[in-house]
């Protein structure tokens, strides 16, 4: 049985936003099993503009499908995704291809292209969406600009194998947000890094929410992250919604489930 | 009981493996003409393919014809017949030799490689990225590489082959005294448009199949480092099987076509 925490008049530090904005992502009664394991049992999910949004939930509990079945990576059996207005899956793949350009995915393991610099990886996404960025001929302004959010500027002409896992991570991130996207997904953006790379990336999320107005889904089980970055928090447990509200009132819970989460 | 239940797994499994293989090679050729192409990253591809097989395939077969010929030569002198030896060697090269020998280095070097890169582009989420980035991984890293290596290899096949026929012009220099370009005036005079067309025709089959392996055993990769190198592995084993697959039917179809 799942509850809801995000009565209005008990949440404090959810945007004003937030509340009143229009849902930049909605899921229905998402369903998805591979074979006889039935990872998302009827979840459901919205996503406000502006929003930084927090989905915890064990290893293996369905974090990953479910974001991975917000870009199309993974196809639901059954259940309604809309991400900005559109159904994920009634799309054509040319209409698919142009939505996914305002949609920034950060991969856990960052997925840089290992056989490209960092310069290629960046502008690689270029490619296939020049008339969002007005035909740009020159691509070094905007490649230069986005290193510069993330501090690394001066590492253009490396190749990912002579970054550290923080650069890689950073690196990543400036790819996500070189076609200025409106929404961005994490998929454990902290996960194998150390505490102190761990924070200076919440803080980069923080400064490039607050730098583009982006909305955030960030999927994480670092109860730090959560706490720093959330404005509220979904607790996926059994592959539904088990809990939902701030972090505040879901770390007071003392619901057995719900404070696995956060004890230390 | 038991015996038999694992022979129908195999077989099961087999057929599902080249219904698998078959589905991907019709969406190759599903995509192959649709727009966009990758011309820049297929010229990338060509480079590598063929730049880096390059050495492997010139001492492979330098070697080839050095040791057909030191090999052959007692035989022949004992049949009085050694002055064939420019003929019988460049026929065997040019014909069978050259293309299955290249297509096999090349099956170690290129279909293990596609498939170890591929692999670990999918376990590493890079095949997951280029797709939420807009790209077709498909055609930007299955077609491209197929492609590379339909077109490399034939040329890799005709440089190989000169190679040998070089090999084996130094042995009979310093062993018969034969100049090289009595030798090499020989075995062109040997050698007819049905040796050279069929062998060609063939090897743009056998780098087909090489990329096609190497690709789908890669891109197919199940998750984990583990994976990696079961594709890689597999993709040789299954790349140097089909080679010779379609070595039987390539010289079936050319006998059918001497006959006439």
């Amino acid at each position: 049985m799942s509850f809801n925490m995000t009565d209005p008049d008990q949440i404090t530090n959810f945007s004003e936003y937030a509340q009143h904005g229009k849902a930049v992502i909605e899921i229905k009664d998402l369903y998805k099993s591979f074979g006889d394991n039935l990872v998302l049992n009827g979840f459901n999910m919205t996503l406000q503009e502006g929003e930084n949004l927090v989905v915890m939930g064990k290893s293996g509990s369905g974090k990953s499908v479910m974001i991975k079945c917000l870009v199309g990576l993974e196809k639901p059996d059954s259940g309604t995704v809309k991400v900005l207005g559109k159904e994920i899956n009634s799309l054509d793949q040319q209409t698919l291809d142009e939505l996914r350009s305002d949609i920034g995915f950060l991969f856990q393991g960052s997925a840089l292209y290992d056989s490209m610099t960092v310069r290629e990886n960046l502008e690689f996404p270029m490619r296939r969406h020049k008339e969002k960025l007005g035909e740009v001929t020159n691509t070094e302004p905007l490649v230069r600009e986005a290193l510069e959010n993330v501090g690394l500027a001066h590492t253009i002409d490396l190749m990912p194998e002579e970054l550290s896992g923080g650069m890689k991570r950073r690196v990543a991130l400036a790819r996500t947000l070189i076609l200025k996207p409106k929404v961005i997904l994490y998929d454990e953006p902290t996960s194998g890094l150390d505490p102190i790379t761990s924070k200076e990336i919440i803080e980069l999320m923080r400064s490039i929410q607050k730098k583009y107005g982006t909305s955030s889904l960030i999927i994480t089980h670092d109860v730090d992250c959560a706490r720093v970055i959330s404005e509220r928090m979904i607790l996926l447990v059994d592959g539904i919604n088990y809990a939902e509200g701030t972090y505040s009132q879901l770390s007071q819970s003392t619901d057995p489930k719900v404070e696995a989460f956060f004890k230390k | 009981m038991g015996n038999t239940s694992t022979l129908f797994k195999g077989m099961k499994e087999f057929f599902m493996e080249i219904g698998d293989l078959s589905h991907f090679a019709a969406r190759f050729f599903k995509e192959v003409l649709k727009p966009p192409f990758e011309f820049k990253e297929l010229m990338r591809q060509c480079y590598q393919m063929g730049n880096r097989s390059l050495t492997l395939v010139t001492v492979t077969g330098f070697i080839i014809g050095l040791v057909l010929t030191l090999q052959s030569r007692p035989t022949l002198i004992q049949f009085g017949a050694v002055s064939w030896m420019p003929n019988m060697v460049g026929i065997s090269i040019v014909r069978e030799i050259g293309p299955v020998i290249t297509a096999l280095i090349c099956a170690g070097r290129i279909a293990s490689g596609i498939g170890a890169e591929l692999g670990s582009m999918r376990v590493t989420e890079q095949i997951d990225a280029m797709e939420v980035s807009g790209t077709n991984p498909f055609k930007y890293l299955v077609i491209t590489r197929i492609m590379a290596t339909t077109l490399m290899l034939p040329i890799l096949v005709i440089y190989g082959d000169l190679v040998a026929l070089y090999g084996s012009a130094l042995v009979e220099n310093l062993k018969g005294g034969v100049s090289f370009q009595l030798y090499f005036n020989t075995v062109f005079d040997a050698l007819s448009f049905s040796d050279l067309v069929p062998a060609t025709i063939k090897s743009f089959f056998f780098g087909f199949a090489i990329g096609l392996v190497g690709c789908y055993k890669g891109y197919y990769s199940k998750k984990g480092t583990a994976g990696v190198g079961v594709a890689a592995n597999t993709a040789v084993v299954m790349a140097s099987l089909l080679l010779f697959v379609i070595d039987f039917i390539a010289v079936f179809i050319s006998d059918i076509f001497y006959e006439l």
